[in-house]
């Protein structure tokens, strides 16, 4: 069974080009300087439509999450991580987190974290999260 | 809204609750209407004003036979029910309408004429969030509490002990769904959902409905029953992802929602007999009992595992025994409300003898939106 992906809208095409390109790209506010996410075409703190894109580090913390040990039928049939990610830059984002084992002793909250994109469709890569190396 | 200008005049559940595959959602509407209905004393053609969440008011209008001056359709999920409260109020405050209708019914567990859980791929949710493989609310109503866990220390065993004491509540009532004492190391031992939630942890999926008739204080005094009346109101949103909540340890729409309805009573915390906080899950009452300042945050689990909100303790807390116990279909707000309404009635199976005041606090979606409303039973 295929994963449910992600269909982008106008609004949204830049963050999935950029993942397909690998860059996780936010959007910052040029006047109140403000970054968010998820993409929209105004600065969700002041209104201003002055916004910009811009390519983030990658970098963030586990900042929570849950261990699934019902998988969804497209998740395969492993308990997995359902996580959010505080970036760097500021925001928060839902991912999985790849590259260690999904159990609680593995998964530290505040652990350093680097983005990892992984291909689904010539479209689509997903921005999931592993443990920072180094 | 002035406060005591609206009362509660009718109100009543589905003639069953738990296990239903014989009536359809809009049926399980009906049956508690017309149980609403009767309580008060009332026929459809009675009724001008409706609000519902689930199927559309306009559905519920034409199938009772109702032709409504006032429709409000609001659906934020399992606290519409408080949101359609508040709004009823303010209706017929200002003469849209006289006497409101506001039903709820889910088939949660039979799905019999129930729509499916989906979300578009276009939308917010479809794009940033269903990827990841959450499936439903125990997969995502539990995100933040990790978060919260470890700013205030507590342990799995605290979130277990909020539903041992609410099975102790259940207990009490003949309705409830799950009655059986449970010991934290039960609910411990009890299946992995989503880690750290086991199952005992997560509310139970059923069948029912609930209704509400409201109407002006004024007239409240010539129905058959004791008039409940609307002390405050408050609702507030956030955010439908729950992984954009500002506060990983608080719900900043539970701390507005709670804010403009207690500021709008005039009471103080000290002066609420019964509390009825929506629990989805075990984490809802800690979230709740901080957000809507009955204590300090970080301090709801000392508070609960002290026996505070037990049977006997000084704040009594769903006693109904909850969405943990009691009964959930899915959008749980009205049967918190209906408990706050046999409290103030004094007829429900917990009874707290002498009760004045009873707060029902929900939520909708995963923190996504909250409601809130204040009754006395003193005109």
């Amino acid at each position: 069974m295929a994963r449910m992906l992600p269909e982008p809208t106008p609004e949204t095409r830049h963050f999935w080009e950029g993942c397909r390109d690998g860059e996780l790209r936010l959007q910052r506010c040029t006047e109140c300087k403000h970054s968010y996410f998820p993409p929209r075409a105004f600065c969700p703190k002041c209104a201003s439509r002055e916004v910009e894109i811009y390519k983030a580090s990658g970098k963030g913390i586990l900042y929570s999450y849950v261990i699934n040990h019902r998988p969804r039928p497209d998740m395969g049939t492993e308990p997995y991580a359902i996580a959010v990610v505080q970036l760097d830059e500021g925001p928060r984002m839902m991912t999985n987190i790849v590259g260690c084992p999904q159990t609680p002793e593995a998964l530290v909250l505040d652990m350093p974290m680097q983005v990892h994109f992984a291909k689904q469709t010539d479209d689509i890569s997903l921005p999931l999260f592993e443990p920072a190396k180094g | 809204m002035k406060p005591k200008s609206v009362a509660v005049v009718g109100a009543a559940e589905t003639t069953r609750l738990g296990k239903i595959p014989d009536v359809s959602v809009i049926g399980l509407h009906a049956d508690a209407a017309l149980n609403a209905m009767k309580d008060a004393g009332l026929k459809p053609s009675d009724i001008d004003g409706v609000a519902t969440a689930g199927v559309s008011p306009v559905e519920l209008a034409h199938y009772l036979g109702i032709t409504p001056t006032y429709a409000d359709g609001t659906s934020v999920g399992g606290c519409s029910f408080m949101l359609h409260v508040r709004h009823a109020a303010a209706a017929i405050n200002e003469g849209l309408c006289k006497t409101v209708l506001i039903t709820h019914g889910e088939s949660g567990r039979s799905r019999v004429g129930a729509g499916g859980f989906g979300r578009a791929p276009s939308s917010l949710m479809g794009q940033f969030e269903m990827p990841y493989g959450v499936t439903s609310p125990p997969t995502m109503f539990t995100i933040p509490v990790l978060r919260y866990m470890k700013t205030y220390g507590v342990t799995e065993a605290d979130l277990a002990n909020v539903a041992v004491i609410q099975r102790e509540w259940a207990a009490k009532n003949p309705r409830a769904s799950f009655k059986d004492p449970i010991t934290v190391d039960d609910v411990l031992n009890s299946p992995m959902i989503a880690w750290p939630f086991r199952m005992l942890m997560c509310c139970l999926v059923t069948d029912g409905g609930g209704a509400l008739i409201l109407t002006s204080a004024e007239r409240a005094k010539d129905f058959p029953q004791k008039p409940v009346y609307i002390l405050g109101t408050g609702e507030s949103v956030e955010t439908p992802m729950v992984s954009q909540m500002e506060d990983f340890t608080s719900s900043k729409a539970f701390r507005v929602s709670g804010k403009k309805a207690f500021d709008e009573s005039g009471i103080k915390h000290a002066d609420v007999d019964h509390l009825m906080i929506y629990d989805a899950f075990a984490h809802l009452p800690l979230y709740g009992l901080e957000d809507l300042g009955f204590v300090k945050p970080g301090e709801a689990k000392d508070f609960i595992n002290e026996r505070n909100t037990a049977i006997g303790g000084k704040l009594p807390l769903n006693t109904n025994g909850g969405g943990l116990s009691y009964m959930h279909s899915g959008m749980y707000g009205m049967y918190a409300l209906q408990e706050s309404v046999r409290q103030m009635r004094g007829t429900a199976a917990a009874q707290i003898e002498g009760a004045k005041i009873s707060v029902s606090h929900g939520v909708g979606g995963m923190f996504a939106a909250s409601g809130t409303v204040i009754f006395t039973n003193e005109g």
